[in-house]
């Protein structure tokens, strides 16, 4: 379990810093729903971020990513401010940056390959079939799915559904991914699974990671590092273990509540 | 009251401000980038299949309907024979293409609202526009021309099945053969009838489209957005229509109608 604790101090003095969040605060009407973010993720960490329903952690890395704008504070990613970048800036951002939702978001009039191929064709701008026929066999492959390449969303489960679209976000390895809870709804087996899946992107091409689990053993699989956020408020921070075993009343309720 | 009246007029701008940077992120979005000619030519197809039959009905039975109103009048003025002429003007100068578009408004504009309206609930539009794919460009840039496009074709075909109609209605009085009957409704017809009702029904299109995307692209997340966003794009579209069809008139009045 130690193995976790890794490059996590003592890279810290040449800092690569790709994604750096800095007191951000958000809210819709008045529902103050960020009160005061500020987290720096490293390159090629897998930051976990843990949190009850409803605090905002969708809202936190929809602003990485530009589709919300924060009403304060900074985000900065690769070093650029998100809301100041050009149009062009963004689109180039975004193709760096892969986002699973936590709907699975697929479009519904596409069969399976098409999904994955949207991206390929449309932001690569890939031309060679056989290096889309190849692309698209590998990572359906990575999340057990080879068989359903053909059929429709909505002739999924729900859990393939997750699934597939794990597979839209990687098909481009991306270098800074982000997992909206990318194992809920899914059985213990497959969870497992998504989370070394999760682990080996990070292992095999250095992509940085932040993700949102409610699921303990996919927090413990793949952290290097676990925030925990209430109330619009990062509370705790430090690898799993060292959380796990916290005698603070906040965090212990916390993992108490949720395994 | 008048808080209510003013935050109603601020609500009403900012929706004109909205629907302005829609038009202008579309224009940019045609003239840049790669055209989606697949998903174009996918939208054509859908939008033919999908109205051809109820506006070859309605036309059918407008065609008809409008003979047997006219007759008596024409009969009492002894003009029985300007009968096909009379319907072959008011056809396609007006009522086929005013038609037409209000069907289409009522089956596309709705369902374009409401499959964008769905879309963007489910965060599909986002995750396209995360995922650095232009959803303008697929989405709506292929729906708008498409419209355009389909629209006029579609009144066109339904010109002519509302002259079959009125054929079918006159034949039931009056023995008239086909040709004759036919060749009095093109002589009727000069392109001063024809090219701006033509005109017209491109705007139609468009209208349709673009009330559609904007609807739907701009719902609220909501499960009821959707019925709401497909409701108020028939509404709204329907009601382009009128407008767009009452500035035409004017148009080709002043200029060809004199
Ligand atoms: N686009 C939006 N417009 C208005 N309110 C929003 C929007 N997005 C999120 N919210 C509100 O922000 C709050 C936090 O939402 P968020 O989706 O970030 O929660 P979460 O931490 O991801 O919860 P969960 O674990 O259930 O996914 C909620 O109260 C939600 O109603
Ligand atoms: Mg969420």
């Amino acid at each position: 379990m130690e193995t976790f604790i890794n490059n996590n101090g003592e890279n810290g003095a040449m800092e690569d810093i790709v994604v750096e969040i800095s007191h951000i605060k958000k809210a819709f009407g008045v529902n103050e729903v960020l009160k005061d973010i500020s987290v720096c993720v490293k390159r090629s960490e897998n930051v976990v971020v843990l949190g009850k329903s409803g605090q905002g952690k969708s809202v936190t890395i929809q602003c990485i990513v530009g589709l919300l704008t924060p009403d304060e504070g900074s985000v900065k990613v690769f070093g650029k401010e998100v809301s100041e970048m050009s149009d062009a800036e963004l689109k180039d951002l975004r193709t760096k940056v892969g986002f699973l939702f936590q709907s699975g978001a697929l479009y519904d009039s596409m069969t399976v390959r098409e999904n994955l191929e949207f991206p390929l064709t449309r932001v690569l701008k890939i031309k060679d079939q056989k290096e889309i026929d190849k692309r698209v066999e590998e990572v359906l492959d990575g999340v057990g799915l080879l068989d359903a390449v053909d059929k429709l969303p909505c002739d999924l489960s729900g859990g393939m559904r997750k699934r597939v679209g794990l597979a839209r976000t990687m098909i481009v390895k991306p270098e800074i991914m982000l997992y909206d809870e990318p194992t809920t709804g899914l059985d213990p087996i497959t969870s497992r699974e998504i989370s070394e899946l999760i682990l080996h992107m990070q292992k095999r091409y250095k992509t940085t990671s932040i993700i949102i689990t409610h699921d303990m053993e996919c927090a413990k699989i793949t952290a290097d590092r676990v925030l925990i956020m209430n109330d619009g408020m990062y509370i705790a921070e430090g690898s799993f273990d060292e959380l796990k075993n916290s005698e603070d009343i906040k965090i212990k309720a916390f993992f108490n509540e949720t395994t | 009251m008048a808080e209510q009246i003013v935050t109603g007029y601020k609500k009403w701008l900012e929706n004109i401000g909205e629907q302005g940077v829609f038009f202008t992120r579309f224009v940019g979005n045609v003239f840049n980038g790669s055209f989606e000619w697949s998903e174009f030519v996918r939208q054509c197809y859908e939008i033919g299949y999908r109205s051809l039959m109820l506006v070859g009905i309605t036309a059918f039975i407008m065609g008809m309907v409008l003979i047997l109103q006219l007759r008596p009048s024409l009969l009492e003025l002894g003009a029985e024979s300007m009968l096909p002429r009379t319907l072959s003007i008011s056809l396609i100068r007006e009522i086929g293409p005013v038609i037409t578009a209000i069907i289409c408004a009522g089956k596309i504009a709705s369902s374009i609202g409401a499959e964008l309206g769905s879309m963007k609930v489910t965060e599909q539009i986002d995750a396209m526009e995360v995922s650095g794919a232009n959803p303008i460009q697929y989405l709506v840039v292929t729906r708008i021309l498409a419209t355009s496009f389909m629209v006029p074709l579609l009144a066109l075909t339904g010109d002519a099945i509302g002259l079959l109609g009125g054929y079918l209605a006159l034949t039931f009085t009056d023995s008239i053969s086909f040709s004759l009957y036919f060749h009095k409704c093109i002589a009727a017809l000069d392109f001063t009838d024809f090219i701006p009702a033509f005109i017209k029904t491109i705007f139609f299109g468009f209208a349709i489209g673009f009330v559609g995307c904007y609807k739907g692209y701009h719902s609220d997340k909501g499960t009821e957005s959707v019925g709401l966003a497909a409701n108020s794009a028939v509404v709204t579209a329907s009601l382009w229509i009128f407008v767009i069809d009452a500035i035409a008139v004017q148009i080709t009045s002043l200029l060809f109608y004199r």
